[in-house]
Formats: structure tokens, sequence, C-alpha cells
């Protein structure tokens, strides 16, 4: 911990030392933006799949997606009954488009296991003395040398090619239908006061751990050091049955919003205590003795004077403590219920994922909502992550 | 929809106003009740002191009672109920703690979870690390950092649909849209059923959290990085080494302490991993972690606190050891100051 504190210092550049090194600078180039990319690419599949056509996603790759996408279907030529002789020869002629699908062909085939086996444009020889030619544009002829005696139309595979097609549909579904946006509103009712109501409160005490004397302090700090690590899972038991006793004691639903909030608030606490007091600790002390002599009280002390100094921990606290509420699966799941109403967006897209398995629009459309206010507060705030993680990297996410 | 946003907006305020009116009120009442007359300086002086020494303590008390509810308790109670049974009712000794030793699914779980501490923090160190000395290089370094440090935004709830994306298998003739399967057919090879191939999908699952912390480490060692003096690089430039040894040598050593506190971080998430192997596979294809299995016996067949208190236990026991580095580190650094 004190390293990567002490590190932040400026001192000069990597950059600046390892020239007179020099390792062949493109390749460094080079290998950060393969690793980017690579580090890319899979958000950018659900990002660019959310907002393709549902026809297409199932058809193609999502990295196609702004070459259009390439599909093999099965049609049927025109009804035997059609054909006419011409020139010796009887022709069965129209478009593979009378339906309602349009596109371009680039290649076909009359049977399922090489269903692009001729090129567009020109006359094939299919065998029995047979020739079709389908064009790009989807028009096709068929002729044979004698009359086709076939009751059924023929049957023939073309590749498709359709252009690109981007739309908010899925988007406006998932919102609407799949309960993305109750869970948007509930994840939010959870993540805003899960995020402020610990920070009042470890901020209180990590001011007395600094700056008030006390038997136990010593003691107290390492407790709380200790408890940043304490796995979860063995909160979970006693205070599921703890709050169904309290629940049934009162007559009150077991699983409610406050019931996470102060679940929320206790498991964020240790890591709290222990990042505020660290800077709290750290303020200069004759500001702080100064105030004292001139006769202010503690409490006047820390909301006059430790409270805005201490603005930049509150702030990397709040944003751990909020991407923590908000990419939380169990406490959620466990404390405040998996019924429809009350799940969260990390519990609704599990759901979905069982539900919707294979649904990609609406999984991929889903899956962006809730990861896209993390995303936000990252850019936004990423300076105050970076302080708060340099500071005290026990608990990490 | 709107009347729970109203309602959330509303129990925000009074909630942060609550605690804001405790510490004041707390505050004003422990002044009352022991007042400091003018005249009377022996009393004046007592009252002082008691003040004193109540005060830290409501400044701590919200704080305490929390933890002591929601962790200490916990802990407490889980090491109780491990020796019940499964609705927590009659004692039985060391039934559940002989069940798990003989139990196959939980042999499968610890093989995982070791599997994972073996693979996940090695390698998101390494390429962290890797990272961090490339970006630091370049000066569009800061972006590239940025882009590799978000996924750590992304829940893992999250990360799991956007790697199961990826891994997605197709059957037949179909097209395959999982970019995996689709660069293996298109370098010759036959898709796969990635995430239940025996012993491999746990390595797929892994790669979904070392693509999340690999950022964390990397933003943690590139700070340690800057922080090595410039004169022992100079020294070691001088004295003819190369870049390799650079790093390997005078770099790497001098941040032993950095790289510690990012493994064992990156160790604790691991044994607490939960998210990724419920949404994949909900621990299928043998693929059980603890945290999974644990939560399972949480609700299975009603409920067997006996047993997940047990599982509980170990992971518990796993991270002790990093547990008591950590306090013993924390009062050093108390002591330095």
């Amino acid at each position: 911990m004190a390293t990567a504190t002490a590190t932040a210092s400026h001192s000069p550049s990597i950059i600046t030392r390892l020239r007179r090194v020099g390792l062949p600078r493109l390749l460094v180039h080079l290998s950060v933006l393969a690793i980017v990319i690579l580090w890319l690419i899979p958000t950018l599949g659900i990002l660019v799949t959310s907002v393709r056509d549902k026809e297409q996603i199932t058809a193609s790759g999502w990295w196609t997606a702004f070459s259009g996408s390439t599909q093999m279907e099965a049609v049927r030529l025109a009804d035997p009954a059609t054909q006419k002789e011409e020139g010796g020869r009887f022709v069965i002629s129209g478009s593979i488009f009378e339906g309602a699908a349009t596109g371009t062909v680039s290649a076909f085939g009359v049977r399922v296991q090489d269903p692009s086996a001729f090129e567009v444009g020109a006359p094939a020889d299919i065998g029995d003395g047979e020739t079709l030619q389908i064009n790009q544009d989807g028009s096709y002829v068929y002729s044979k040398g004698a009359a086709f005696d076939d009751k059924r139309p023929k049957r023939v595979y073309v590749s498709l090619a359709t252009a690109p097609e981007f739309t908010t549909q899925n988007y406006r579904d998932v919102l609407t239908s799949a309960g993305i946006g109750q869970a948007f509103v509930n994840s939010l009712t959870v993540a805003v006061p899960a995020t402020i109501i610990p920070i009042l409160i470890a901020a209180f005490a990590a001011y007395a751990l600094s700056w008030m004397h006390f038997p136990g302090r010593t003691l107290l700090i390492a407790v709380v050091v200790g408890l940043i690590v304490v796995p979860l899972q063995m909160a979970l038991i006693p205070l599921l049955t703890l709050y169904n006793d309290i629940g049934s004691f009162f007559g009150i639903p077991s699983r409610s919003y406050a019931g996470v909030w102060l679940a929320h608030s206790a498991f964020g606490m240790p890591l709290a205590i222990y990042l505020l007091r660290n800077y709290i600790a750290g303020l200069p002390k004759e500001i702080i003795e100064s105030a004292r002599v001139d006769g202010a009280s503690d409490f006047e002390i820390f909301v006059k004077i430790v409270l805005p100094l201490s603005f930049p921990a509150l702030a990397s606290f709040s944003i751990f403590q909020f991407l923590w509420t908000w990419n939380d699966l169990l406490v959620a799941m466990v404390f405040l219920g998996t019924g429809k109403d009350q799940l969260v967006l990390t519990g609704a897209l599990n759901a979905l994922l069982g539900s919707m398995g294979g649904k990609w629009e609406i999984l991929t459309a889903s899956a962006f909502i809730t990861i896209i206010v993390p995303i936000l507060v990252f850019f936004a705030l990423q300076r105050y992550l970076v302080r708060g993680l340099l500071a005290g990297s026990v608990k990490g996410g | 929809m709107v009347s729970q946003i109203v309602s959330a907006i509303g129990i925000m305020v009074a909630g942060v106003f609550a605690c804001a009116l405790y510490y004041w009120l707390s505050d004003k009442l422990l002044s009352l009740a022991l007042p400091v007359p003018e005249g009377n300086v022996r009393k004046a002086s007592i009252n002082l002191n008691r003040r004193a020494t109540i005060r830290p303590w409501l400044f701590l008390g919200p704080a305490l009672i929390l933890i002591a509810v929601y962790l200490v308790y916990p802990v407490i109670a889980t090491f109780i109920l491990s020796f019940y049974d499964r609705s927590g009712d009659y004692y039985v000794g060391l039934a559940n703690y002989r069940w798990a030793f003989f139990d196959q699914q939980f042999r499968q779980s610890i093989f995982n979870n070791i599997l994972w501490l073996a693979v996940v923090p090695a390698a998101c160190t390494f390429f962290g690390l890797v990272i961090a000395v490339l970006t630091d290089r370049i000066w569009w370094g800061n972006i590239a950092k940025s882009i590799i440090f978000m996924p750590m935004a992304i829940s893992f709830v999250g990360a799991s649909v956007i790697w199961k994306f990826i891994y997605e298998f197709r059957g037949g003739n179909e097209a395959q849209i999982g970019l995996l399967n689709a660069i293996v057919k298109a370098i010759g090879g036959d898709p796969q059923i990635w995430i239940s191939l025996p012993f491999w999908n746990n390595f797929f699952l892994m790669l979904i959290l070392i693509w999340i912390q690999t950022g964390f480490a990397m933003v943690i060692l590139s700070a340690a990085l800057r922080g090595i003096p410039e004169e022992t690089i100079e020294a070691a430039v001088i004295d003819g080494a190369n870049g390799w040894q650079i790093f390997w040598k005078i770099m790497v050593p001098q941040i032993w302490g950095t790289i510690a506190v990012v493994w064992t971080t990156i160790t604790i998430l691991v044994l607490k991993v939960f998210d990724i192997v419920l949404t994949m596979t909900n621990g299928q294809w043998n693929t059980m972690v603890l945290a999974n299995l644990m939560f399972d016996w949480m609700f299975r067949g009603g409920g067997d606190s006996g047993r997940s208190a047990v599982i509980a236990l170990v992971i518990m026991l796993a991270v002790t050891p990093i547990m008591i580095w950590n306090i013993r580190q924390a009062h050093r650094d108390a002591e330095g100051h």
C-alpha cells in the first residue's frame, strides 16, 4: 500500500528513460494498438449487435454488419405449369423475389449441400439437360430441351446479400417489454442511497479514528483493515435469517430497499473508513489544532474543515461504492429478491440469459443498458477512481 | 415507475438528512447533558473530560453498529451454524465438515478455485505489468490505458453476456456468429461449444475476469514504475545493461511490494468469484466454484445452512493469511507516519 501511494509522485517518465535504451518504437506502438483492439472488441461486439436488425444478427457475425450480410435461402421457382416453349426449348422465367424478400443474389445452387455452386449472371448446366441462369437482381431463366414434367416447382438455393440495416427497435423492446426499464429504476434506487449513506457514516468514523484520542483506537483500526477482505459469503446466511426474523416479528416484508441499502453500506464500510482515514489523517495538523484553539468543537471542525478538504477522497470512495452497488448481483439477489419487480439490472440480465438465451438482440441491448451508466461514470471520473485505487488497493472491486 | 422514482428520491433525502441529524443532534445533546459552567472550574473540567471520552463513540457509533451487525456477528454466527444441521436447530458436530471432505462437488469446487487462483492473479499481474511498461513509452499511452482499464467499470454479469456472445456456438450449417468460433472456422478448425468443453471451459470463464482485472493491475503497477528512482536505471544503462535486463533485474525487484499488493487483491477477488460462474454455466460442466456452491446450498432443497456455512468458512480461511498480512502492513504504515 505504501509503495503504491509513494509512487504517484511526478518523477521523470519512463518514456525518457527507456528511449535511451532504444527498443524499436514502432513495435511498441503496434503491440499496444493490438492489445487495445483486443480489449475493445468484446464490448464493441455487443454494441454493434444491439443496433442490428434481429434477422441479420442470426444470419451473420456482427463484424460483417457494415458490409451487409449474406444468407442462404431456399426459394422455389415458378410452377411448371407456367412453362413456355421458345425456339425448341421449354422455359420457365420470373424473379425469385416474388415474395417480400429483397437483396442481391451472389451465388446459387440446386443442392443443399452445395448452395453456392454456380455463379450468377451466366447460364449454368444443372444436369438432366436443364440450364438455369439467375441474375443479380433475382430474375431467372430456367430451360430444358423437353417439357418440364415435374409436379412441384423447382427448389433452388440462393446466397442473398442484404444491405446493412441498423435499428433502435431492440432498445425499445427491452426497455418496455423485457423489464429492463423497471430494472434500471430499481438499480438507481439501490445504488444512489447505498452510495451516499455509507460516505457520511464512514467520514465521521474516519475522523474519530484520525483526530480523536480514545482507548482502543489502534485495535479498532486493525479490525477495520481486517474486515475489508471478509468474504460476503460469510454474511449471507446469518443475515438472511436475521432479516426474516425481523420481517416476521414486525409483520413487514423481509426484503426491502432499506435492507439492501444497509447491507451495501455495511459491506462497503471497512474500505470506506480505511480509505477516508488514510486521507483525513494526512491533513495538516496545524489547521485542526488551530481550529481547536479557537474553540471549535469536533463537530464543527469536521463539518467546516475536514469534510471540504477531504473532497478527493470522498469522490474516490463514492465512485467505488457506486460501481460496486450498481454492478452487484449477489447482495441484491439475496436481500431484495428475484421477483420481477425487485430485480436490479444485473439480476434482470441474468434472468434474461436464462429465459432468452440465444435471442441476442434482447441480450445485447439489455447488456448495453446495464453497462452504460458505470462506463459513463468511469470515463467522467476516472481521475478520482485511479487516485482511490492507489490509496487503498486492498479490496479491489 | 414514476412514483418509485419520486419515493426513492424522497427516501434518499430523508435517509441522508436523518444521518446528518443524528450526528448534529447527538453532539448538541452531549453538550447539554454535560454543561460547562462559567464559575465552577472543577465541574467544567470534569465535564469537558467526559465529553472528550464520549464524543468519539458518538462519531463512531453508526459505523460500529453496521460493522458489528453485518460483518462481525455473521462471521461468528456462520462459524456456529457450521456445526448445526440444515435448519440450524440441531447440533451435529463435525458432520458438515465430514460431508464436505467426501463430497465430489465440493472437491471439484476446491480444485476449480485453485485453478482460478493459479491462473487469474498471475495473468492479470503479468499482462498488467507488460501493458504498463508499453503504454508508458508512447504518447497516446493514457488513451490506451483508459480503454484497457474500462472493463473494470463493467459488471461481471454484463461482462459475462459480452463474452458469452464471443463463445456463442451454432450447430449445423448455420453461420457462426460468435467471434471465437468464426475465427476457428476461418482457420479451418471445428467450431466448439466452449463453455461445456471439459476442463478447458474453466479457462474460458477465467478469461472474463482477466479481461476485467488487467486494467486494475496495469494502473497500480504503472504508478509504481513511475516511482522508480531515476539513478538506478541510469546506473544500469552505464553498466551496459539492455532493456530486458533493466526490466527484470532493476525495475521489477523495486516494485515487488506493489506486485504483491496487486496479486493479493486479485486473489481475494478470485476467491469470491460468483457472478461469472452463475451467469455463464451456473456451475454446470464441472465449472463449480466455492462461492457458487455455497449459494447453491443456501437455497437447494429449501436450503442447508450447515453445509453452506462450512463452504463459506473455507473461503474465509483462504483469505485469512491475506487479512493478517494486510493488518501487519497497515500497522507498519501507521508507525511510519
